[in-house]
């Protein structure tokens, strides 16, 4: 496509700024930003040399990709776009990874980046990297900001289009010309492109059709999935669930949108999920599904995913629909509007008494239970269970990815939204540190626990030096197996037991070196000390971390086989 | 290995009669139901910026469509430019091409043309040792030579996709050195607006 110069008049009144850097972070006071996260560097200097004079606070990182977990955490928790700053070439494709955990979690986030001057812009110049064209994969928008009368306009766009509609991550490269121009035009509001339609309430007829197919439904289900909470809906469609008696099931996102001790609460569905919920949306003939992509880890075999269900899919992004499972009746729109349109439109709840019932037999029929002996080497939902019962319903928990992961989100009671953080769809390891740190700064009076595996510590550890330094109170539970466990397991069920790079004998004394960060560090190997144990942790003022030596022998289920059937989950490895 | 949890085992459990096909669209159990790949074409209205073809190309290429062709050019409205896109997918896919591309914030409007007008430029060079039959198969398609140099003749004609194909290969028997098509620029037959935006879910 040829290059056509638009030349953009702008009307420079007498209010000006001094830099387009300047002009960028005005835009982002005017967005209401109130921290970033990021790590210095030659081209994205005057941006911070521009902060240097805001309110806005920064946390310096110790790495580029916890600055970009840090940041999807912060959004994750408050709502809002969390703000990471790189500098350019290896900066920005540090923040690769956590922008693409954004992409894929649909979590707000505004990424900026520095760019080499315009002019040495393709010329393969010192720390140069086409930041826009790696990152456009994995951003709602990549922006290259080539004008300095409208770089902090472009800013402004970014962030309300990382805001507003499907939430997700965008991103404005910004050239150290453009940043350092003097005398630049003050930005306008923050507003989202043209293009970008953000709907909201779904079409009256399918709203109306979906309705009587629910109030006709023998064995109704609701699917709650991330966009409940990203959303806000979370109020709706508790209310709508316990007003019609529908029980939930929830995706590994949607952990939070309903009350875990409710009854209607069928808890998690898919790959890890619990085998009631998996029989929940194997048996159900009607779905009501919320803000979920139907992601392979929660529909394994589409073939077999709920089989016999009409699909009412309520998403926000019309591009969902149907894209992995048919939605009998697409409803287009805002979570929240939509669940009232829908309540509205009820003619009556279903008849499904008999259905709860059954719900309730299969809560008993296959608990979440697992066998604690004493002369074993320690459990790991022992310990996540005595965390979760430890702590008030409001304590935020934050993951990394891998068996500790399943453990955390099967063994902790979630009863409030946004208060489960973790990586979902891309399965990042090493996001559970930075993006404790995040939830931190987004909610300071709120408690944060991060569990994490031995591997996924390991993957960014050096964010400690950042929780000690900003003296955060936050607690990490290193589920210590001494392996990539999920892997292992997997070997185990699937490779005939071949452990290959897998096994990790040699990680380090995680106490040891929480110490050595300047952090408190406890080591935890009995069962008499656990409460004791974590009662000292959390009593700490500032960062600790607990090697938690856990039994290696420990596997995740129910599991459901890669591409198989939920209702044919496996209780043990012999069903596999 | 531990980690076993209680409950009935999986051949224990009841078991539903349904069946998706791979598309997600519940389907009779004993019926093998693939729907059909067909050929669409599709009209964007898109900035007429740089990075947007990138940025359209890498969509498809990230979520493996279908693309025959795509053609770009500018409009008569200022800062627009026209893109062609010829799909080959299932309906479902169309859906998802025309759904995929509408987020993207250079693209203005999608629009699957039906009755659509279809051109196709193309350039071929080819031997002349027979200049008579090449001027020949050349009317025969309304194109004209260009170029004629020693041995060889290019030809230059407009048509649909297929007589292009038909042309090419009608010149196969004078030895066809090289092709140069632009593949398919199209518009929505009649009064119809290409530019509009057919965001419902009904088209």
């Amino acid at each position: 496509m040829s290059e056509s110069e638009t030349e953009r008049t702008t009307e420079k009144g007498d209010d000006t700024l001094p830099t387009g850097a300047a002009s960028v972070v005005a835009a982002l006071e005017d967005a209401g930003v109130e921290a970033a996260f990021g790590v210095q560097g030659g081209a994205i200097m005057p941006i911070y040399d521009a902060l240097y004079q805001s309110d806005i606070e920064h946390i310096t990182m110790a790495h580029e990709q916890g600055a970009a977990h840090a940041a999807d955490a912060y959004g994750a928790v408050t709502g809002d776009p969390g703000v990471c700053l790189a500098t350019s070439g290896p900066g920005a494709t540090n923040l690769v990874t956590g922008i693409a955990d954004a992409d894929m979690d649909s979590e707000p986030m505004l990424a900026l980046t520095g760019q080499v001057a315009t002019d040495m812009v393709g010329n393969d110049a010192f720390q140069e990297a086409d930041t826009t064209g790696i990152t456009r994969p994995v951003t709602k928008a990549s922006y290259f900001a080539s004008d300095p009368d409208t770089v902090g306009d472009t800013v402004g766009e970014a962030f309300a289009l990382a805001r507003d509609g499907r939430q997700g991550p965008t991103l404005v490269d910004l050239p150290k010309d453009v940043s350092n121009t003097e005398d630049v035009a003050r930005p306008g509001p923050a507003e989202g492109p043209e293009t970008h339609v953000v709907p909201d309430e779904a079409d009256p007829d399918e709203v109306s059709r979906a309705a009587h197919a629910l109030a006709n439904a023998e064995r109704p289900v609701i699917l709650a999935g991330g966009g409940v909470i990203k959303g806000d809906a979370t109020e709706e469609l508790r209310q709508f669930a316990v007003d019609h008696g529908v029980p939930v099931v929830t995706t590994m996102p949607g952990v939070g949108a309903f009350d875990e001790t409710h009854d209607l609460a069928m808890e998690m569905a898919g790959m890890h999920g619990t085998g009631y919920a998996n029989m929940a949306i194997t048996h159900c003939d009607v779905m009501l599904a919320v803000g979920t992509r139907f992601d392979d880890r929660l529909t394994g075999g589409v073939d077999t995913f709920a089989p016999e269900a009409e699909i009412a899919h309520v998403d926000i992004d019309a591009s969902e629909i149907s894209k992995n499972v048919h939605a009998d009746y697409p409803l287009v729109g805002d979570a929240s509007t939509v669940l009232r349109q829908l309540d509205d439109a009820l003619p009556r709840a279903p008849d499904a008494e008999g259905w709860r019932d059954r719900c309730l037999h299969w809560k008993e029929e296959y608990p979440m239970d697992y066998d604690a002996p004493e002369d074993d080497p320690l459990k790991p939902q022992f310990v996540v269970e005595a965390f979760s019962e430890a702590t008030d319903d409001d304590t935020i928990v934050t993951t990394g990815v891998g068996q500790h992961q399943m453990w955390a989100v099967q063994y902790w009671t979630f009863t409030e939204p946004r208060t489960w953080i973790s990586s979902h769809g891309l399965g990042t390891m090493g996001y559970g540190l930075p993006a404790a740190i995040g939830a931190k700064v987004a909610a300071p009076e709120q408690e944060v626990v991060c569990f994490d595996g031995d591997g996924s510590f390991l993957m960014t550890v050096q964010g400690l030096s950042v929780a000690v330094r900003e003296n955060l109170d936050l607690t990490v539970c290193v589920l210590n197996n001494e392996a990539v466990g999920m892997v292992r397991q997997w070997q185990d069920a699937f490779f005939e037991g071949r452990r290959m790079a897998s096994e990790y004998p040699w990680g380090p004394d995680f106490a040891t070196l929480a110490e050595a960060f300047g952090a408190k560090g406890f080591t935890l190997d009995d069962y008499d000390e656990v409460a004791d144990t974590i009662q000292a942790a959390r009593d700490y003022d500032g960062p600790s971390v607990i090697d938690c030596h856990i039994d290696p022998r420990e596997d995740v289920y129910p599991m459901v086989a890669s591409g198989g059937a939920n209702g044919l989950f496996a209780l043990q490895e012999e069903h596999l | 290995m531990t980690g076993e949890l209680p409950g009935p085992a999986p051949e224990e459990r009841p078991h539903p009669s349904g069946r998706r096909n791979k598309q997600g669209i519940r389907i009779d159990p004993e019926a093998e139901s693939e729907p059909e790949v067909r050929r669409e074409v599709l009209s964007a209205l898109v900035d007429h910026e740089p990075g947007v073809l990138a940025e359209v190309s890498g969509l498809f290429a990230r979520r493996q469509f279908n693309i025959e062709s795509l053609t770009v050019g500018p409009t008569a409205a200022e800062g627009l430019a026209r893109m062609t896109i010829v799909v080959e997918e299932t309906d479902p896919g169309v859906e998802q091409v025309k759904r995929q591309l509408r987020k993207l914030v250079p693209v203005h409007a999608v629009r699957e043309l039906d009755a659509a007008t279809e051109r196709e430029l193309a350039l071929i060079k080819v031997g002349d040792d027979d200049p008579a039959g090449v001027a020949a198969v050349a009317e025969m398609y309304g194109g004209e030579a260009v170029e004629a140099g020693p041995e060889v003749v290019t030809v230059e004609l407009t048509g649909t996709e297929a007589e292009i194909d038909a042309a090419v290969e009608a010149f196969e028997r004078f030895g066809v050195r090289e092709v140069a098509r632009t593949g398919t620029a199209a518009l929505a037959g009649g009064t119809e607006f290409t530019a509009y935006d057919d965001t419902t879910t009904d088209d």
